[in-house]
């Protein structure tokens, strides 16, 4: 099954895609009503706000923990897996983790290979890398399921196929899967990914999934999902392998508490998920099933550049809940397609730009209004906003003296908002001229172009004020002394 | 969001940061707002050198430019007085990144806090450290509040606000859905991203409209031009209003000046 390889977006194409959805009432209500359902579940959760921001807190304070002794903790986590039968791989980028993995297929000779749901194969293109091998990579998370058989991409990081409607599914399926005919009843379309995949899992020569959390100190792995495909991927194949971003780890096993429970509230306002997987190595002596072989890999892909900043690096607290997305006013207009990155919405704007480098993504930071709805219910609390801003900066600018520039530093620049921005500055920080403009702007207010670029397309012009309120104060002066 | 409030008895003077768009663009909401607090007693000091508080290129990623305008109003609020700011975002970006823009520059940075801890968003001030208690003058009539996601998140101006507007006993305030939205200016977005903006203005408008309110109120600038400009476009006739001015009309202001259905 083919799908789409990365598609890298110049800022023309992202604010193409975005108009294109905008124009599009079907989508927008669909979105729409997708989004507001997810807010009210995860609300439902969260009934106590100040209990909500003890739990937020102290997730923060894990993560932070966790990173700022990333290293020290990657070391130690390697060093338990190893104990416990695991074959650990680093990959920098991936390119490298798909070498890593098809090796081990190849290994293995397998021809197939059950998937559980991971946005970190998604980010590296596995299912593209092992298509060109001649491996057949099948999801088995529904919504994977159906955007791979649609030969889309997620356009969700918890709700893959969120973008679709029953309808599309029904059509999807009957157009896609042998003997199926077209049905609306969401059950019996269940019923249909579950019958293609039963026989897969079991035919599968390997098993992929994803890692919610990295347990150093007991070198555990711990996979959080709802539909059980995670724990067949996990044990049924003779072989398992996990890929994850460097970030998961986390020191101790009660770390994973508070960070669980407010990753399924914040996702699907769930208290908990129907599956929690921890996984500590390889089928055992004496075991009758797990996996007889167990690998691990651990993608970079630009995540030690965010790293390398004190500030950058609070990118790397999230544990891809998507509350951020759910909440966020323009994935609500536009949909997770329109970025065209792995990761999508608020996170996906913060963290793209490491992956990816800025020349392709320096669009995505200023994809925002920066009303901070995202930081607001980031359970782990990152500033997304703030961070939004030092990224529009860094697209926008060389890097500063004694600072590593990031990849892509600057490739946002443009001669035209360079200028504008040098003009803002000169006229506001010089009180005579801004008074002097300000005379004028109101007097030749006549002068005021009716075309106003993107303001006026869907709004009447700007236009100042007959006087300005320096005006109007000044009048009221002489008025006051006239009076006297 | 929660700050310690001046101690002590009621200031008696204040200073007035009209704010760019407020000086050009809605003075009259500008003068609402300076008579509000003069008819508390209070003397308001308007320095002539202000102009920008520079927060749009701040959120655009120039933090030079933003603090080279920044920094040309630290010194136009020498004494210990409160700074009243009719507008949320504003508010925020001196209370709140003010500091952060100046972090590197001790001298600076303490200028900036100082006056970071005295800035106070109209109806914050009014509400919370004049405790003003009004009694309504006007018609009944029925409204409903878009506040400006810097003012909710950054100032708490949307209760605030309410809470004044519940003094008011002829003012119904109505609720929107998607009350907490962002109204999808945001500053330079509604230029660099006009389709997904022009979206999101269209649908705030939308649900301000809906509740049936006679007009709606915000108590920020950016947010009255962007929804007017998008109602005034549709050739629909309802229309936003600042909250200064609704509030000084209200109480027995002179009214009339910048009344319902004037251009924001």
């Amino acid at each position: 099954m083919t799908t789409q390889p990365m598609q890298f977006v110049p800022g023309s194409e992202f604010k193409r895609r975005a108009a294109e959805v905008v124009a599009n009432p079907f989508l927008r209500k669909s979105f729409r009503g997708a989004m507001d359902f997810l807010i009210a579940k995860r609300a439902a959760q969260f009934p106590d706000p100040e209990l909500l921001e003890r739990q937020r807190t102290l997730a923060e304070e894990i993560r932070r923990y966790s990173l700022s002794r990333l290293p020290a903790l990657l070391e130690q986590l390697e060093a338990n897996l190893v104990k416990n039968g695991v074959k650990v791989h680093w990959a920098e980028n991936p390119d490298e983790a798909n070498a890593i993995i098809l090796g081990i297929c190849r290994q293995h000779d397998a021809r197939l290979m059950v998937k559980g749901k991971s946005m970190v194969s998604e980010e590296v293109e596995l299912n593209h890398a092992m298509d060109a091998a001649g491996i057949e990579a099948l999801e088995s998370d529904m919504g994977e399921y159906i955007v791979q058989l649609a030969g889309e991409k997620p356009s969700h990081i918890i709700m893959p196929a969120i973008h679709k409607t029953k309808q599309d599914i029904a059509k999807l399926f009957a157009e896609k899967v042998p003997g199926v005919s077209y049905t609306e009843d969401v059950d019996a379309l269940i019923q249909v990914g579950r019958d293609v995949l039963r026989k897969k899992f079991m035919d599968a020569d390997i098993g992929l999934s994803g890692v919610n959390f990295a347990v150093a100190e007991t070198g555990s792995l711990c996979l959080v999902e709802n539909e059980g495909n995670g724990r067949m991927c996990t044990t049924v194949p003779n072989v398992h392998i996990a890929i994850t971003g460097i970030e998961k780890v986390v020191e101790k096993l009660e770390h994973v508490v508070p960070l669980y429970g407010l990753l399924t509230r914040s996702a699907t306002g769930q208290a908990i998920t129907t599956y929690f997987n921890v996984i500590t190595g390889p089928r055992r002596e004496g075991e009758k099933d797990g996996p007889r072989e167990m690998h691990l890999v651990l993608v970079d892909n630009g995540r030690t550049q965010a790293y390398a900043d004190e500030q950058l690096r609070q990118t790397l607290q999230c544990i891809r809940c998507g509350a951020c997305m759910n909440h966020c006013p323009v994935y609500t207009r536009i949909g997770g397609h329109a970025y065209g990155t792995t990761y999508p919405g608020p996170i996906g704007e913060i963290i793209s730009p490491h992956m990816m480098g800025l020349a392709a993504t320096h669009v995505l930071p200023g994809a925002s209004t920066l009303c901070g709805a995202c930081g607001e219910v980031c359970p782990v609390k990152i500033p997304i906003p703030d961070l939004l801003i030092r990224l529009r900066e860094e697209a926008t600018h060389e890097a500063k003296p004694g600072h590593a520039p990031l990849v892509g530093q600057g490739a946002g620049k443009t001669t035209f908002a360079s200028l504008a921005f040098k003009g803002f500055a000169f006229l506001y920080s010089r009180p005579a001229l801004y008074r002097l403009f300000a005379w004028g702007a109101t007097r030749f207010r006549f002068l005021t172009p009716s075309n106003q670029a993107g303001w006026t397309a869907t709004r009447t012009p700007l236009k100042p004020a007959a006087k300005s309120l320096r005006d109007l104060l000044a009048e009221r002066r002489i008025d006051e002394r006239k009076s006297c | 969001m929660q700050r310690n409030l001046p101690a002590g008895p009621r200031p008696k003077d204040v200073y007035f940061f009209a704010t760019c768009l407020v000086d050009l663009f809605c003075p009259e909401a500008g003068m609402d707002a300076i008579q509000l607090l003069e008819r508390e007693g209070i003397t308001v000091h308007f320095p002539e050198n202000q102009t920008c508080c520079g927060q749009p290129a701040y959120t655009s990623g120039y933090a030079d430019e933003a603090r080279a305008v920044a920094k040309a109003q630290l010194d136009l609020f020498p004494e210990n007085w409160p700074v009243v700011v009719p507008s949320g975002s504003c508010a925020g970006m001196m209370r709140h990144h003010y500091p952060k823009l100046f972090a590197e520059d001790p001298m600076l940075k303490a200028k900036a806090e100082n006056l970071a801890e005295r800035v106070f968003e109209l109806s914050e001030f009014l509400l919370k450290v004049l405790n003003v208690k009004w009694k309504d003058s006007g018609k009944p009539t029925k409204v409903t509040l878009h506040t400006s996601c810097s003012a909710r998140r950054e100032m708490g101006t949307h209760l605030h606000a309410r809470e004044l507007l519940a003094q008011l006993d002829g003012v119904e305030v109505l609720q929107q859905s998607h009350e907490s939205e962002c109204c999808g200016f945001g500053g330079t977005f509604s230029v660099r991203q006009p389709a997904i903006s022009g979206a999101m203005a269209s649908d705030k408008a939308d649900a301000l409209k809906e509740t049936g309110a006679d007009a709606f109120l915000s108590a920020d600038g950016g947010c009255l031009m962007n929804i007017n400009g998008t109602l005034e476009k549709r050739r629909d006739s309802f229309r936003g209003q600042h909250l200064a001015s609704f509030l000084w009309e209200r109480t027995g202001g002179s009214g009339g000046k910048n009344g319902k259905g004037e251009k924001a």
